[in-house]
């Protein structure tokens, strides 16, 4: 870890002008992924804003019939929300699904979002990547590959989104609310937030430098069965190799976001209207132009399967 | 004392305190947080510095250069040590790599500089600062190319080879064969706690406070390595959390602290960061393992052949997968072979059951697999084919031990020597009922419940009981209280509590009047932790102690009064008696008090009889019908294991095991980059083991037997046996579940899933 300069925020549009003045600064909220990365020099800010202080957590009914969810609202916080629990079950139950009871006490809503890769070459600095040194090459393509993505990838980074909840978040059509440096406000629809790869891995949102994120806004609830289901080697703690999120209604049409298959939460809008068809119309869409590698090629077959089986669930 | 008879009746018969169920000793230090691990000792020594230590960035290979210039510069660093500064160095006789890398590198994350610093953070920051110019060679990192080139080598004191009939003939007109190839993964022990050292030095005299299995050998190697006396290393361990192994010989921490403390002239803590702990320590070996069962239709085995490869560094022993194939199953054909090849991976060594855990995962599917070729119940295939004695047991090749390095010497050889007892059948009998054996549908794939879809598998657990000598001293002192030291370890295996029983039953004093002291080298030297041998050693290393008490003590009393009947003494409630004359042990210890200190030394018992624990594993599962997830639903070890000196830490020992094999089946990977020669995912995000919500209901039962060929304590080691045999059951249950054999370990839903019987 490099040693540091730290403050605290006192208001949203303050803290937005100060990173974007500062070079090498950073937002700091709960920390669980910037601490870790900090400490093995991915992640090198020489200033920290601490935005705890700004009050963003409160959980309210939007008027226009949905749900405003300050940026600071902890996980737990959320998943354990009545309105959240009542109305977007998938939220709550793909919260539930990551990290574990103490990470979710400390991380917040927006740090969530933008949380970055766990791919192992990214976290170990000896190795090549193009996330950490842009230029550098890909160590995960031709090495070990079996958590990576399989869809949206480029030849400079297969690495996944690792969460949970941004995949709840992208099936609900949520938008992120901003503060830019400049104090102006702005929506940005949550499927135009996370970037896939391209050729600059290393730029994974359409944040402005300084832009921060202060509420996440659902829209009014759609009803129909909420499913959240994440397959992993193990049953708790761990990464998803796949997941599934839908809301399915009674006639069988629904929506459908996937986790652990690309750099950002997966969703296909065309693939949904397939969904009364079955799971192997919808994933040969959701999944078409898939490339995968000789470790997680069984991804492919792995999501049509975990689909079959949440809309076997959704049927009851 | 010498133990070279079987033992008859003696005190610990009584089992007032040995063989119940006490809670251990020292939970309450743990569970208050106020056991001294070795990171915590702030307060053993003034001044103590923060050592960070760097590990190469590649596997193979020279360092070129090292420029320290501007972590030098960086606030608050002391000292930055590298092989340049660091003196002359020898390897430890248990190490295979060196601790201390430069300029040639062994392996990824070998330890290449240890950065001094005022705060960890300054240490840690520093270490980045370091830029290191490398010359990459090339390297040997995959075993399966590499397996052609394996050699045989001795291991544990027994030979990589053997053979006995005709193996290849009978094999070949056998009735009914199998010939299967397993493998097994790379595994990293990955204990709680990191490896982790304070050294100081007072001139020319160490002491460090550590986290070690094996006290004197980390002595030995820490003298051997920095060219210095025995007699000025001082090692402290009493508190360990966890080790399985990684632990039992020196590590880089120790030695980067202790050279680190040399330069800096301070005392220095170094803790291991855990994402270097993989590739920096040790590991147990992947191998590949070949299976050949030939057997009658009445499923007589008449040959059995087990082949192993495993890979290390050059100099470093096998993963010997092959070893127990020789005592588990008759059979008048046989052949074992365990061999090695260079790999240029991090160093290979023990990982909790060394050779049966990754042994027994492969064999005990391949004796599924036969049982199902010849249509036979699993358990009746076992039970068919016990044996009462060794149906395979080679002479000893010259001892490899690298503490005596004496030849063994040419002593007579029964190639087929009895068990001093075994009951796997009486196992496999016992856990059937229990578990409800009879409930399982031998055709694979019928029974569900819901979306899962359900399985049962059985696998023999078996671990050769190894007893060595251990010594120990006991200070009774005029209160009556006894304290016992040892430089025996607890590992969390409850080696405090059952030392205190032992003290507790022999001198006849309750277990409040008992202080145990532990992993400190200036105590007498005992077996240590290691290879389930540290219990029952360990305890009759201080029954011998407190016998010599007790006779120091029956001497005073006789001194006392004349006619007290020294043969007919007692030692009870605090007391020493015959007939009707009794003494206070605090009154005869007076005020000086008393001290004995002996050692229990092992004759040939063990060469004359084979000394063993057994076991049965039973292993529901559930398998996800539609993703292939697998989950553990029920678990049931019935183990045969000696006398159990403490059945609530005999428990422990043995659900831990099975939940570390939990993790062997279903998902303990080190996965090798074959580019870059290294295990990828070295930290615990990466490295899944087990977590509570993959562990379900565990029963174990063990049966009420006593050995009095291993030890007066008539005892055996049971913290690894429990591991050994578990994967396979769960293998064997995913089998049952869905008619998908794996013989690649882990199974992990991706070599299910396009077998799955349900297509979708």
């Amino acid at each position: 870890m490099k040693a540091f300069t730290y403050d605290r925020a006192t208001s949203a549009a303050e803290a937005a002008s100060a990173v974007a003045k500062t070079t090498g600064s950073k937002f700091i909220a709960g920390g669980t992924n910037l601490l870790d990365l900090m400490k093995l020099q991915i992640e090198t800010p020489s200033h920290l804003i601490d935005i705890n202080d700004l009050g963003l957590d409160q959980i309210e009914p939007a008027t226009n019939g949905g749900l405003r969810i300050g940026a600071l609202v902890r996980n737990t916080d959320l998943a354990a929300n009545e309105y959240v629990r009542r109305d977007y079950a998938v939220l709550s139950r793909a919260l539930l699904a990551g990290a574990s009871g103490q990470l979710r006490n400390q991380a917040t809503t927006a740090g969530n979002l933008l949380q970055r890769t766990r791919c192992p070459y990214f976290y170990d600095t000896n190795m090549p990547c193009n996330k950490r040194e842009p230029g550098r090459g890909c160590s995960a393509l031709g090495g070990y590959s079996r958590m990576h993505a399989i869809v949206g990838i480029s030849d400079a980074c297969i690495a996944t989104h690792p969460s949970d909840m941004a995949v709840a978040m992208r099936l609900l059509d949520a938008t992120v609310e901003t503060v830019r440096s400049n104090g102006l406000t702005r929506t940005i629809p949550i499927v135009e937030l996370h970037r896939l790869p391209g050729n600059t891995p290393n730029i994974e949102h359409t944040l402005e430098p300084g832009e921060l994120i202060t509420a996440v806004l659902l829209p009014k609830p759609s009803g129909g069965t909420h499913i959240y289901r994440k397959v992993r080697d193990r049953a708790s703690y761990a990464f998803a190799l796949v997941s599934v999120a839908a809301i399915i209604q009674p006639d069988g049409s629904g929506k459908v976001a996937l986790g652990g298959v690309a750099h950002k939460p997966w969703r296909v809008e065309s693939a949904e209207r397939k969904l009364q068809r079955g799971s192997k119309a919808v994933t040969k869409e959701l999944l078409a132009n898939a490339r995968t590698t000789h470790d997680n090629a069984f991804k492919v077959q792995l999501v049509e399967r975990t689909l079959a089986s949440v809309l076997n669930d959704a049927k009851g | 004392m010498k133990f070279d008879t079987p033992a008859t009746n003696n005190p610990i018969d009584q089992l007032k305190v040995v063989g119940q169920p006490v809670s251990r000793i020292d939970g309450p230090l743990k569970t208050t947080g106020t056991a001294p691990y070795a990171y915590d000792r702030h307060d053993v020594v003034p001044n103590q510095a923060y050592g960070y230590v760097l590990g190469s960035a590649i596997a193979k290979g020279r360092i070129d250069s090292i420029n320290l210039a501007e972590a030098k510069e960086s606030p608050g660093v002391i000292a930055i040590v590298t092989a340049e500064n660091a003196g002359k160095l020898s390897k430890g006789d248990y190490n295979t790599a060196l601790l201390l890398g430069g300029p040639e590198i062994q392996h990824y994350h070998q330890a290449i500089a240890v950065v001094v610093a005022e705060t960890f953070e300054q240490a840690r920051s520093a270490a980045h600062l370091i830029h290191v110019n490398y010359s990459r060679a090339k390297g040997s990192f995959d075993l399966a190319s590499e397996k052609s080139k394996g050699v045989p080598k001795d291991v544990f004191g027994t030979s990589s080879e053997s053979s006995v009939g005709n193996f290849d003939k009978a094999f070949s007109t056998a009735k009914v064969r199998l010939d299967n190839t397993y493998t097994t993964a790379h595994e990293s022990h990955s204990m709680l706690e990191p490896h982790a050292s304070v050294a100081a030095w007072d001139g020319d005299q160490l002491t460090i406070w550590t986290s070690n299995q094996m006290i004197a050998w980390a002595v030995g190697d820490m003298a051997k390595t920095l060219g210095v006396a025995k007699e000025k290393i001082r090692v402290i361990s009493p508190y360990i959390g966890g080790g399985f192994g990684a632990k039992l010989f020196l590590r880089s921490d120790a030695l980067m602290a202790a050279l680190a403390s040399r330069v800096a002239r301070r005392p220095v803590k170094v803790s291991l960061q855990r994402a270097l702990i993989p590739n920096n320590t040790v590991h147990r070996s992947a191998t590949i393992q070949r299976i050949r069962i030939g057997a009658n239709r009445d499923g007589k085995i008449t040959a059995i052949g087990h082949e192993s490869w495993s890979g290390n560094l050059p100099g470093g022993g096998p993963e010997a997968g092959a070893l127990q194939t020789r005592a588990l199953y008759a059979g008048a054909n046989r052949m074992t072979s365990n061999r090695v090849s260079h790999l240029d991976l991090p160093e290979a060594n023990a990982m909790r059951a060394p050779n049966e855990a990754p042994g027994l995962a492969a064999l005990e599917i391949a004796m599924d697999e036969m049982a199902e070729k010849l249509d036979m119940d699993p358990i009746q295939f076992r039970i068919k084919n016990d044996t009462q004695i060794v149906p395979d047991y080679p002479p000893r090749p010259a001892s490899n031990d690298p503490q005596t390095k004496k030849p063994e010497k040419n002593e007579p050889h029964n190639p087929h020597p009895p068990f001093s007892i075994r009951q796997l059948s009486k196992c496999f009998e016992i856990g059937a009922e229990r578990f409800g054996w009879d409930k399982r549908l031998s055709k694979p794939g019928q029974l569900s419940d819901g979306r899962w879809m359900l399985g049962m598998g059985v696998a023999s657990a078996f671990r050769d009981n190894v007893v060595t000598k251990s010594a120990a001293r006991v200070i009774l002192d005029r209160r009556g209280h006894l304290t016992v030291e040892t430089d025996m370890t607890d590992i969390g295996t409850g080696s405090y509590t059952i030392i205190a029983q032992t003290a507790a039953e022999m001198m006849g004093l309750p277990l409040e009047k008992i202080t145990v002291r532990l992993g400190d080298s200036s105590f007498p030297v005992s077996a240590g932790s290691g290879g389930q041998w540290g219990g029952n050693s360990s305890t009759s290393g201080v029954y011998a102690a407190c016998l010599k008490l007790r006779d120091a003590i029956a001497l005073l009393a006789k001194g006392q009064k004349s006619e007290f009947n020294i043969t007919d003494a007692v030692f009870t409630d605090g007391f020493i008696r015959s007939g009707s004359h009794s003494f206070l042990l605090a009154e005869l210890a007076g005020s000086r008090g008393l001290v004995a200190e002996d050692a229990i030394e092992f004759g040939d018992l063990d060469k004359r009889f084979q000394q063993s624990t057994f076991g049965a594993h039973f292993v529901e599962v559930g398998v996800d019908r539609f993703t292939a997830e697998i989950r553990v639903r029920r678990m049931l070890a019935v183990c045969a294991a000696g006398r159990i000196l403490n059945p609530k830490t005999a428990r422990s020992q043995v659900i831990g095991a099975m939940t570390m094999g939990v993790g062997a089946a279903l998902m303990e990977s080190l996965e090798v980059d074959k580019r870059f020669g290294y295990f990828v995912n070295h930290d615990l995000a990466g490295y899944e083991v087990p977590v509570h919500a993959d562990i379900p209901h565990q029963e174990v039962i063990f049966l009420d037997e006593t050995d009095p060929i291993s030890s007066p304590m008539k005892a055996k080691g049971v913290g690894e046996l429990g591991i050994c045999g578990a994967a396979a059951a769960v293998a064997n249950a995913i089998y049952n579940a869905t008619g998908v054999r794996v013989r690649d370990y882990p199974i992990t839903l991706d070599k299910l899933i396009e077998k799955m019987p349900i297509k979708v």
